[in-house]
C-alpha cells in the first residue's frame, strides 16, 4: 500500500514538473490597458475605419516592448488606431522599469524574436547596433524623409550610432529631457519681488542664466520657514546624479568627449569644473533636506510638499505637478527650460527613447514594423500622439500653437528638445556611468576633494575604460 | 475463478497499473523521487555554479552578442588590485562587525528580558518578532521616511527635531558632511530588523536549560552573575553561535536594505560588496565575466568565515 502511495506521489511530482517545463518560457507582462479616456480624444480625430488588409503580407500583429508607464498606454492607443486603419493589431508589451533592460537584453542574447520592436533607452543604441540586435534604419529613415521630420538633436541622440555617423537605428519616439518647475505664487508675490530686487538689483523672474538661478535659489532658502531654493538630483543608484549635473555642464559649454572620443582635457575642462562646482554650491546652500538620495520622485515630492521653490525633473514627470489632486500648488506651478551658461550656451540632459526594429524577426515582419513607423511618424499621427500625452520629437508638431498651449510645460519642452545632449551610448556606457556617479557623489554629497580633482579623476578613469575598449588608441 | 481475475487484469487499465506498481522495485520508486529533484538541481544549481565559474575566467557581457573569451585569471587579478573593491570590502567588514555584534547583544538582552513568563508575554514576543517578518525593501523605504530630516520621527527621538539639521542618510549635520553617519544609519535599521531573530534562537536555548542547574547553583549560593557566566551562557552558546553564523552570512550578502535606504551613497559610504556586485553584473554594465569572478571571491570569503564559526561551534559542542 505504501509503495502505491509513494508511486502516486512520484507520478504527481513528475507530472507537475513536466507541466512546469511545458509552460511558456516567458510570461507576457501586463499589456497596456484598453483604450480609456484620452483615447476618446484620439478617436474623435478623422474617423478611422477598419479598411485595408495587413500592410505587409500576412502579418496580423506586431508586438513592441516598452517600459510600463503612461506613455506606453498612449502608444497602445495609437496602436489601436493603426489597427482600425490597417487591420494590423499592435500590442505594446509593457515591462516594469526595474526589469525592462534586463528582460530585453537577456532575450536578445538568446536571439529571441518575441517582439518585433522595442522602444529602448537612448543609451542602449550602441549595444543594440554593435551586437546586431537592431535593424539598420538609415536607408528607410532617409528615403522616406522621416529623418527630417524630427529635431536634429533628437535624431542624433535617440537614433544615431555612432554619434555623427549618419547611421540610424531608431525612430525618436518619446522625447524627454530635464527642465524646471517653479512656484509662480512665490515668484509673482509683490513682496517677494520687492525684496528680491532690493537685494539683487534686478527683477525676480524665471532665471535667464545660472547666475540668476543661484541668486533665486539662495533667496528662497529659508530653513526657518521650511522652504528651500531647489530640489536637484543626487541619487547614486543608476544615473540620476550624472544626469542632474549635465544640466549645468552642457549650458556651461562642457561635454563628456570631443569628436575623436578623447576625454582627458574635455571631462576635466574648466567649463565642466565650473559647472560641477555650481552644482555642489546649489546642493550645499539650497537643497531641501532629505534629498540626499533624490531622483524624479523625491524632487517632485519636495515640490508638492512645499519644500522647494524650484525643482529639476524630466518633463515626463511634470504631468503630476499640473494635477491639483497630486500637487496643491498645481494652479501656480510654472515651468522653464535650463537657464543659459555664462557664455550663453544651452543644453539639457536627455531622457526618452527611440523605436527600433528587432533584427531576429522575419523580413516580412520587419517590413510591417517599417510600415507602422511610417504611419506613426506622419505629422498628423504625431499630433495625435502629442494630444494623447506622448512627447513627440516631430519638429513641426512641436512648433504648433495647439501643442504649445496643450500643457503648461509644453513650451519649455519644445524649446529644450532643440538643445538636448546625452551621455555616452556605447556598450561600455554602464562602466563610464559608474565612475561618474561614484566620483560626483563623493564630491557633491560628501565634500571630498575639489571639483577639479573630481573631474580629473573621472577623466583618467574614463580614459582607461575607453582605451581598454579600443575607442581611444593607447599612446 | 483464478483465470477470470487474470483476464480482467489484462483488459482493465487500472488493474494493469496496479500490477506495474507491484512490479516496481523500491529502488525504482526511489529513483522516481530522486531524479526529478536531481534534474532540477543540476539545471538550476550545479550548471549555473560551474558555468559562472567558467565565465569568471572570461571576458563576457550577457548583453553582447559575442561568445565568452578566455582571459585566465585576469578578472581575479583586476578585482584583487582594485582599490575601490577593497574599499567596498572594508565597508562590508565594518557593517558586518557592528551589525552582528549589536544584534547579538540586543537579541540576547531581549531574550533574557522575556525569558520569564508574565502576563502578555506571548503578545510581547510576537510584537518583537514583527520587524523580521517584513520585507527588507519595505523596511528600507519605511526607515527612509523615519530618517527624513523634515518630517521623520528619528530626529525627534534624538532631540534634533526642531533644527532639522541632522540628515542621517546624507551623512550631514547642517552643511557639514560627517563620515560614517550613513553607514551607522543602515546598521541601526539592520539591528532593529534582525535582533528579534537572534532573540528567538537564544530564547529557545534559554528555555531548554534544565531548572535543576540553577537550583543546584542557588543551593551553593552562586551569584546571579556566576549563574549567567557558568550556566546560562555556556548552555545557550551553541544556539547563539548558530544565530551569529546566520546573521554574518546574511550581513555579508546585505543588499536590498542598503539599496532601499541609500543606494550605496553618499559617495561610497554604504557601498557594500553585494551592492557593488549588483552594479557590475547589471545596471547597464552586464560585465558577466568580471561579476562572476567577484561573486566567487565573495563565496570563498563566506565559506571561510562560516567554517571558522562551525569549527568553533563543534568545539563548544565537544566541550559540552
Amino acid at each position: 500500500m505504501l509503495n502505491k502511495v509513494m508511486l502516486g506521489i512520484a507520478l504527481l511530482v513528475m507530472l507537475a514538473i513536466a507541466a512546469a517545463c511545458a509552460a511558456p518560457a516567458a510570461v507576457q507582462p501586463t499589456s497596456a490597458p484598453p483604450t480609456s479616456a484620452p483615447a476618446a480624444q484620439a478617436t474623435e480625430a478623422p474617423a478611422a475605419q477598419p479598411t485595408a488588409a495587413p500592410a505587409a503580407g500576412g502579418v496580423s500583429e506586431l508586438k513592441i516592448l516598452w517600459a510600463q508607464w503612461d506613455p506606453a498606454n498612449y502608444l497602445q492607443q495609437m496602436g489601436n488606431l493603426y489597427e482600425q486603419e490597417t487591420g494590423v493589431k499592435v500590442t505594446i508589451v509593457q515591462e516594469p522599469w526595474g526589469t525592462f533592460g534586463d528582460r530585453f537584453f537577456t532575450a536578445m542574447a538568446a536571439g529571441s524574436a518575441e517582439w518585433d520592436g522595442v522602444i529602448g533607452d537612448s543609451q542602449w543604441i550602441g549595444t543594440g547596433a554593435t551586437s546586431g540586435y537592431y535593424v539598420d534604419l538609415t536607408d528607410f529613415m532617409n528615403s522616406t524623409g522621416i529623418a527630417k521630420t524630427v529635431t536634429p538633436a533628437t535624431l542624433t541622440y535617440y537614433g544615431e550610432y555612432p554619434t555623427g555617423s549618419g547611421k540610424y537605428w531608431a525612430y525618436p519616439t518619446e522625447g524627454d529631457a530635464d527642465g524646471w518647475a517653479y512656484r509662480k505664487d512665490l515668484f509673482e508675490d509683490p513682496k517677494e519681488m520687492e525684496a528680491f530686487k532690493a537685494k539683487y538689483g534686478y527683477d525676480l523672474a524665471v532665471p535667464k542664466d545660472y547666475k540668476q538661478f543661484k541668486d533665486i535659489a539662495e533667496f528662497f532658502t529659508r530653513p526657518d520657514q521650511g522652504l528651500y531654493g531647489v530640489g536637484i538630483y543626487t541619487q547614486k543608484d543608476y544615473d540620476a546624479l550624472t544626469m542632474g549635473i549635465e544640466n549645468t555642464m552642457f549650458p556651461y559649454g562642457g561635454d563628456w568627449k570631443d569628436a575623436d572620443n578623447n576625454v582627458v582635457g574635455v571631462v576635466n575642462s574648466p567649463q565642466n569644473v565650473e559647472a560641477v562646482q555650481l552644482y555642489k554650491e546649489l546642493y550645499d546652500c539650497c537643497q531641501a533636506p532629505g534629498l540626499s538620495n533624490a531622483f524624479f520622485q523625491e524632487t517632485n515630492d519636495a515640490f508638492t510638499g512645499g519644500k522647494a521653490a524650484m525643482i529639476m525633473n524630466y518633463f515626463a514627470f511634470f504631468p503630476a505637478l499640473t494635477n491639483p489632486q497630486t500637487n496643491p500648488y498645481a494652479a501656480t506651478t510654472g515651468f522653464f527650460p535650463n537657464p543659459e551658461g555664462p557664455n550663453g550656451d544651452r543644453g539639457a540632459a536627455l531622457g526618452g527613447q527611440g523605436m527600433s526594429i528587432i533584427s531576429f524577426i522575419s523580413d516580412e515582419r520587419k517590413q510591417a514594423m517599417r510600415d507602422f513607423i511610417s504611419w506613426f511618424a506622419t505629422e498628423e499621427n504625431q499630433a495625435k500622439w502629442a494630444e494623447l500625452g506622448g512627447y513627440t520629437c516631430n519638429s513641426k508638431v512641436l512648433e504648433t500653437e495647439t501643442f504649445l498651449k496643450a500643457q503648461p510645460y509644453n513650451p519649455a519642452f519644445a524649446e529644450t528638445m532643440t538643445f538636448v545632449k546625452d551621455f555616452w551610448n556605447i556598450p561600455e556606457f554602464g562602466q563610464l556611468l559608474q565612475v561618474s556617479q561614484t566620483e560626483l557623489s563623493k564630491f557633491i554629497l560628501e565634500g571630498q576633494g575639489t571639483a577639479q580633482e573630481t573631474m580629473d579623476s573621472i577623466a583618467t578613469q574614463h580614459d582607461k575604460i575607453l582605451k581598454d575598449a579600443g575607442y581611444i588608441k593607447s599612446q | 475463478m483464478a483465470s477470470i481475475t487474470a483476464d480482467s487484469s489484462v483488459n482493465n487499465p487500472i488493474s494493469s497499473g496496479r500490477a506495474v506498481a507491484r512490479q516496481l522495485s523500491d529502488r525504482a520508486i526511489m529513483n522516481l523521487f530522486i531524479w526529478p529533484t536531481l534534474v532540477l538541481l543540476i539545471a538550476f544549481n550545479f550548471f549555473p555554479l560551474f558555468y559562472s565559474l567558467f565565465l569568471s575566467f572570461t571576458n563576457y557581457r550577457a548583453t553582447g552578442n559575442t561568445a565568452p573569451v578566455w582571459i585566465g585569471i585576469e578578472n581575479y587579478a583586476t578585482i584583487l588590485t582594485d582599490p575601490s573593491l577593497w574599499e567596498a570590502f572594508t565597508t562590508t567588514g565594518r557593517y558586518v562587525l557592528f551589525s552582528v555584534a549589536l544584534q547579538t547583544v540586543v537579541g540576547f538582552g531581549l531574550a533574557m528580558l522575556i525569558r520569564g513568563k508574565f502576563r502578555g508575554s506571548g503578545l510581547v514576543t510576537t510584537l518583537i518578532l514583527v520587524p523580521m517578518m517584513l520585507s527588507p525593501v519595505v523596511v528600507g523605504l519605511f526607515w527612509k521616511m523615519m530618517y527624513n530630516p523634515n518630517f521623520g520621527y528619528f530626529n525627534y527621538l534624538v532631540g534634533m527635531g526642531e533644527s532639522g539639521q541632522l540628515d542621517m542618510l546624507a551623512s550631514r549635520f547642517g552643511n557639514q558632511a560627517i563620515q560614517g553617519i550613513a553607514l551607522a544609519s543602515v546598521i541601526l535599521v539592520d539591528v532593529w530588523m534582525w535582533s528579534p531573530f537572534v532573540m528567538l534562537l537564544v530564547l529557545s536555548g534559554l528555555n531548554a536549560i534544565p531548572d535543576y542547574l540553577y537550583e543546584a547553583a542557588a543551593i551553593d549560593r552562586a551569584s546571579s552573575w556566576f549563574q549567567f557566566w557558568h550556566i546560562t551562557l555556556p548552555q545557550v552558546m551553541p544556539l547563539l553561535l548558530i544565530a551569529v553564523l546566520f546573521r554574518t552570512i546574511e550581513a555579508l550578502k546585505s543588499f536590498d536594505l542598503v539599496m532601499g535606504l541609500t543606494g550605496g551613497g553618499p559617495g561610497n559610504q554604504t557601498e557594500l560588496i553585494a551592492v557593488y556586485l549588483y552594479r557590475v553584473a547589471f545596471l547597464g554594465q552586464f560585465r558577466s565575466g568580471y561579476s562572476s569572478a567577484l561573486a566567487y571571491i565573495i563565496l570563498i570569503i563566506v565559506i571561510a568565515i562560516s567554517n571558522l564559526y562551525i569549527r568553533n561551534l563543534n568545539k563548544i559542542k565537544g566541550e559540552g
